[in-house]
Protein backbone atom coordinates (compact mmCIF):
# COMPACT_ATOMS: atom_id res chain seq x y z
CA UNK A 1 0.00 0.00 0.00
CA UNK A 2 1.08 3.40 -1.06
CA UNK A 3 1.22 6.24 1.50
CA UNK A 4 -1.72 8.14 1.43
CA UNK A 5 -1.35 11.44 -0.74
CA UNK A 6 -4.07 13.21 1.83
CA UNK A 7 -1.64 13.19 4.04
CA UNK A 8 -0.18 15.89 3.25
CA UNK A 9 -1.77 19.09 5.55
CA UNK A 10 -2.74 17.18 8.45
CA UNK A 11 -2.36 18.27 12.24
CA UNK A 12 -2.58 15.56 14.35
CA UNK A 13 -3.95 16.44 17.87
CA UNK A 14 -0.55 17.05 20.61
CA UNK A 15 0.70 14.95 22.70
CA UNK A 16 0.66 14.40 26.22
CA UNK A 17 3.07 17.36 28.02
CA UNK A 18 6.08 16.00 28.42
CA UNK A 19 8.60 17.15 31.74
CA UNK A 20 11.88 17.64 31.35
CA UNK A 21 13.89 15.78 33.54
CA UNK A 22 17.71 16.61 35.08
CA UNK A 23 18.12 13.19 35.60
CA UNK A 24 17.15 12.54 31.95
CA UNK A 25 19.30 15.37 30.49
CA UNK A 26 22.30 14.20 32.13
CA UNK A 27 21.39 10.18 30.63
CA UNK A 28 20.42 11.48 26.95
CA UNK A 29 23.83 13.19 27.45
CA UNK A 30 25.95 10.81 28.04
CA UNK A 31 24.29 8.47 25.82
CA UNK A 32 25.63 11.06 23.01
CA UNK A 33 28.99 11.77 24.24
CA UNK A 34 27.78 15.52 25.62
CA UNK A 35 30.16 16.11 27.76
CA UNK A 36 30.34 20.07 28.26
CA UNK A 37 29.13 20.83 32.19
CA UNK A 38 25.81 22.88 31.02
CA UNK A 39 24.33 19.00 30.22
CA UNK A 40 25.29 17.76 32.95
CA UNK A 41 26.09 20.25 36.02
CA UNK A 42 23.16 22.56 37.37
CA UNK A 43 25.68 24.44 39.13
CA UNK A 44 27.45 24.81 35.55
CA UNK A 45 24.35 25.46 33.73
CA UNK A 46 23.01 28.11 36.92
CA UNK A 47 26.57 29.96 35.97
CA UNK A 48 25.71 30.02 32.08
CA UNK A 49 22.20 31.88 33.19
CA UNK A 50 20.39 28.51 32.90
CA UNK A 51 17.92 27.34 35.17
CA UNK A 52 19.28 23.88 35.31
CA UNK A 53 21.15 21.42 32.76
CA UNK A 54 20.67 22.27 29.16
CA UNK A 55 19.81 19.40 26.64
CA UNK A 56 22.18 18.76 23.62
CA UNK A 57 20.96 19.70 20.77
CA UNK A 58 19.13 16.72 19.49
CA UNK A 59 17.27 16.03 22.58
CA UNK A 60 14.21 17.18 21.25
CA UNK A 61 13.89 13.52 19.41
CA UNK A 62 12.56 12.30 22.78
CA UNK A 63 9.64 14.76 22.58
CA UNK A 64 9.79 14.06 18.53
CA UNK A 65 9.09 10.05 19.17
CA UNK A 66 5.33 10.06 20.68
CA UNK A 67 4.21 12.42 18.07
CA UNK A 68 5.86 10.13 15.25
CA UNK A 69 4.27 7.28 16.96
CA UNK A 70 1.19 8.96 16.09
CA UNK A 71 2.14 9.27 12.56
CA UNK A 72 3.16 5.82 11.93
CA UNK A 73 -0.22 4.56 13.68
CA UNK A 74 -2.61 6.71 11.86
CA UNK A 75 -4.90 3.67 10.61
CA UNK A 76 -5.18 5.18 6.90
CA UNK A 77 -1.87 6.34 6.76
CA UNK A 78 -0.42 3.17 5.11
CA UNK A 79 3.28 3.31 6.46
CA UNK A 80 5.03 -0.17 6.51
CA UNK A 81 7.25 0.99 9.77
CA UNK A 82 9.61 -1.99 8.30
CA UNK A 83 9.79 0.02 5.46
CA UNK A 84 11.34 3.10 6.41
CA UNK A 85 14.23 4.68 6.35
CA UNK A 86 15.17 8.11 8.35
CA UNK A 87 16.41 10.18 5.38
CA UNK A 88 17.24 13.93 6.93
CA UNK A 89 16.61 15.23 10.48
CA UNK A 90 16.59 19.21 11.53
CA UNK A 91 15.88 20.50 14.78
CA UNK A 92 15.08 24.67 14.69
CA UNK A 93 15.29 26.30 18.26
CA UNK A 94 13.95 29.55 19.74
CA UNK A 95 15.50 28.77 23.04
CA UNK A 96 17.44 25.28 24.39
CA UNK A 97 15.07 22.88 26.17
CA UNK A 98 16.33 23.16 29.65
CA UNK A 99 15.22 20.59 32.46
CA UNK A 100 12.43 21.50 34.26
CA UNK A 101 10.78 22.46 30.82
CA UNK A 102 6.85 21.18 30.30
CA UNK A 103 6.38 20.53 26.67
CA UNK A 104 4.13 19.96 24.45
CA UNK A 105 4.92 18.15 21.12
CA UNK A 106 2.17 18.65 17.91
CA UNK A 107 2.54 16.93 14.53
CA UNK A 108 2.13 18.19 11.16
CA UNK A 109 2.69 16.32 7.97
CA UNK A 110 4.33 18.89 6.21
CA UNK A 111 4.47 17.11 2.70
CA UNK A 112 4.21 13.73 1.16
CA UNK A 113 5.78 12.83 -2.17
CA UNK A 114 6.55 10.14 -4.35
CA UNK A 115 10.14 9.66 -5.88
CA UNK A 116 11.03 6.79 -8.06
CA UNK A 117 8.70 4.10 -6.17
CA UNK A 118 9.45 5.17 -2.53
CA UNK A 119 7.45 7.86 -0.85
CA UNK A 120 9.00 11.00 1.21
CA UNK A 121 6.83 11.95 4.34
CA UNK A 122 8.02 15.43 6.35
CA UNK A 123 6.85 15.79 9.58
CA UNK A 124 7.12 18.74 11.66
CA UNK A 125 6.85 18.20 15.25
CA UNK A 126 6.55 21.35 16.59
CA UNK A 127 7.56 22.16 20.33
CA UNK A 128 6.57 24.97 22.83
CA UNK A 129 6.47 25.03 26.13
CA UNK A 130 4.09 25.59 29.49
CA UNK A 131 3.46 29.32 28.37
CA UNK A 132 2.55 28.55 24.25
CA UNK A 133 6.13 29.84 23.28
CA UNK A 134 7.87 27.84 21.10
CA UNK A 135 10.91 25.99 21.79
CA UNK A 136 12.31 24.00 18.92
CA UNK A 137 10.78 22.66 15.31
CA UNK A 138 11.77 19.23 14.75
CA UNK A 139 11.64 17.66 11.55
CA UNK A 140 12.07 14.31 10.00
CA UNK A 141 11.88 13.25 6.56
CA UNK A 142 11.32 9.15 6.71
CA UNK A 143 11.77 7.48 3.10
CA UNK A 144 9.45 4.83 2.85
CA UNK A 145 10.65 2.05 0.09
CA UNK A 146 7.98 1.12 -2.04
CA UNK A 147 7.04 -2.48 -3.11
CA UNK A 148 10.04 -4.60 -4.75
CA UNK B 1 35.07 25.86 29.74
CA UNK B 2 36.24 27.88 26.60
CA UNK B 3 35.82 31.26 25.40
CA UNK B 4 33.00 32.05 23.46
CA UNK B 5 34.62 32.55 19.73
CA UNK B 6 34.05 35.49 18.48
CA UNK B 7 32.85 36.37 14.64
CA UNK B 8 34.89 39.04 13.77
CA UNK B 9 37.82 36.26 14.01
CA UNK B 10 36.35 33.77 11.79
CA UNK B 11 37.17 32.99 8.39
CA UNK B 12 35.28 30.84 5.98
CA UNK B 13 36.86 27.18 6.04
CA UNK B 14 38.73 27.56 9.37
CA UNK B 15 38.50 24.52 10.77
CA UNK B 16 37.23 24.85 14.26
CA UNK B 17 36.52 21.40 15.81
CA UNK B 18 37.68 17.70 15.40
CA UNK B 19 37.36 14.55 17.49
CA UNK B 20 36.99 10.73 17.02
CA UNK B 21 34.32 8.91 18.86
CA UNK B 22 34.34 4.89 19.39
CA UNK B 23 31.43 3.45 19.22
CA UNK B 24 30.44 0.10 20.99
CA UNK B 25 27.61 -2.13 21.13
CA UNK B 26 27.02 -0.89 24.41
CA UNK B 27 27.51 2.76 23.49
CA UNK B 28 23.92 1.77 21.05
CA UNK B 29 22.16 0.10 23.82
CA UNK B 30 23.04 3.14 26.06
CA UNK B 31 21.33 5.42 23.55
CA UNK B 32 18.62 2.97 22.45
CA UNK B 33 17.31 3.12 26.35
CA UNK B 34 17.76 7.19 26.88
CA UNK B 35 16.06 8.45 23.36
CA UNK B 36 13.56 5.64 23.74
CA UNK B 37 14.27 3.80 19.97
CA UNK B 38 14.40 0.06 20.39
CA UNK B 39 14.48 -0.57 17.17
CA UNK B 40 16.59 -3.59 17.52
CA UNK B 41 18.33 -3.69 14.49
CA UNK B 42 20.52 -1.97 16.65
CA UNK B 43 21.36 -3.77 19.10
CA UNK B 44 20.48 -8.15 17.30
CA UNK B 45 22.49 -9.23 14.83
CA UNK B 46 20.06 -11.73 13.60
CA UNK B 47 17.29 -8.66 13.47
CA UNK B 48 19.46 -6.78 11.70
CA UNK B 49 20.44 -10.08 9.00
CA UNK B 50 16.96 -10.65 8.73
CA UNK B 51 15.88 -7.73 7.16
CA UNK B 52 19.38 -7.36 4.64
CA UNK B 53 21.42 -5.65 6.70
CA UNK B 54 25.45 -6.34 6.53
CA UNK B 55 25.16 -6.08 11.06
CA UNK B 56 23.93 -4.29 13.59
CA UNK B 57 24.04 -0.49 13.00
CA UNK B 58 24.49 2.86 14.81
CA UNK B 59 21.06 5.13 15.49
CA UNK B 60 21.13 7.71 12.94
CA UNK B 61 20.28 10.15 15.67
CA UNK B 62 22.87 8.67 17.40
CA UNK B 63 25.47 10.05 15.17
CA UNK B 64 23.82 12.88 14.48
CA UNK B 65 24.00 13.88 18.07
CA UNK B 66 27.71 12.70 18.79
CA UNK B 67 28.50 14.83 15.67
CA UNK B 68 27.52 18.20 17.23
CA UNK B 69 29.48 17.64 20.54
CA UNK B 70 33.06 18.94 19.07
CA UNK B 71 31.21 22.18 18.06
CA UNK B 72 29.66 22.68 21.41
CA UNK B 73 32.72 22.72 23.03
CA UNK B 74 34.19 25.01 20.57
CA UNK B 75 31.34 27.09 21.37
CA UNK B 76 31.05 26.15 24.96
CA UNK B 77 27.78 26.44 25.47
CA UNK B 78 25.29 23.45 24.30
CA UNK B 79 22.06 26.58 24.66
CA UNK B 80 24.26 28.46 21.38
CA UNK B 81 23.07 25.31 18.71
CA UNK B 82 19.89 27.40 17.35
CA UNK B 83 19.68 25.28 13.97
CA UNK B 84 21.17 21.07 13.37
CA UNK B 85 20.22 19.65 10.36
CA UNK B 86 21.50 16.48 8.66
CA UNK B 87 21.02 13.84 6.01
CA UNK B 88 21.74 9.97 6.56
CA UNK B 89 23.55 8.96 3.64
CA UNK B 90 25.29 5.78 4.71
CA UNK B 91 24.92 3.77 7.65
CA UNK B 92 27.67 3.12 10.41
CA UNK B 93 28.47 -0.45 11.37
CA UNK B 94 29.40 -1.04 14.38
CA UNK B 95 31.44 -4.70 15.54
CA UNK B 96 30.22 -6.28 18.39
CA UNK B 97 33.95 -6.99 18.95
CA UNK B 98 36.18 -3.75 17.71
CA UNK B 99 33.44 -1.36 17.79
CA UNK B 100 33.70 1.47 15.04
CA UNK B 101 34.98 4.97 14.83
CA UNK B 102 33.45 7.59 13.75
CA UNK B 103 35.80 10.58 12.82
CA UNK B 104 33.71 14.36 12.97
CA UNK B 105 35.30 17.62 11.56
CA UNK B 106 33.94 20.85 12.02
CA UNK B 107 34.55 23.91 9.37
CA UNK B 108 33.05 27.19 9.19
CA UNK B 109 30.77 27.54 6.47
CA UNK B 110 29.14 31.01 6.62
CA UNK B 111 29.21 33.90 8.80
CA UNK B 112 26.82 36.01 9.65
CA UNK B 113 27.65 39.32 10.99
CA UNK B 114 24.09 40.79 11.26
CA UNK B 115 22.31 37.99 13.31
CA UNK B 116 26.20 36.96 15.21
CA UNK B 117 25.59 33.44 14.49
CA UNK B 118 28.25 31.19 12.38
CA UNK B 119 27.38 28.00 9.95
CA UNK B 120 29.53 24.89 10.73
CA UNK B 121 29.44 22.59 8.55
CA UNK B 122 29.97 19.05 9.41
CA UNK B 123 32.32 16.13 7.64
CA UNK B 124 31.68 12.97 9.62
CA UNK B 125 33.20 10.12 8.69
CA UNK B 126 33.51 6.07 9.20
CA UNK B 127 35.91 3.67 7.71
CA UNK B 128 37.23 6.39 5.37
CA UNK B 129 33.44 7.10 3.85
CA UNK B 130 31.10 10.40 4.89
CA UNK B 131 27.75 9.03 7.00
CA UNK B 132 25.93 12.54 7.36
CA UNK B 133 25.31 14.76 4.50
CA UNK B 134 24.15 18.52 4.19
CA UNK B 135 25.21 17.90 8.21
CA UNK B 136 25.41 22.01 9.49
CA UNK B 137 25.06 23.75 12.50
CA UNK B 138 24.05 26.84 13.27
CA UNK B 139 25.24 28.45 16.46
CA UNK B 140 24.73 31.99 18.39
CA UNK B 141 28.30 33.97 18.63
CA UNK B 142 26.42 36.88 20.18
CA UNK B 143 28.33 38.27 22.92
Amino acid sequence: MPVNPELQGRVFPPVPSYLVGREKVREFSRAVFATNPINVDPEAARAAGYADVVGPPTFAVVLQEATLAQLLAEPDAGIDFSRVVHGDQRFSYSRPIVAGDELTATLTVASVKSLGGHSMVTAESNVVDQTGAHVVTATSTLVVRGDE
Amino acid sequence: MSALPVLDDLTVGDVVARADFTLTRDSLVRYAGASGDFNSIHYRDDVAVSVGLPGVLAHGMLTMGLAAQPVVDWVGDPGRVVDYQVRFTRPVLVDAESGAVVSVSGKVGQLDAEGQTARIDLTVTFGGETVLGKAQLRVSLAP
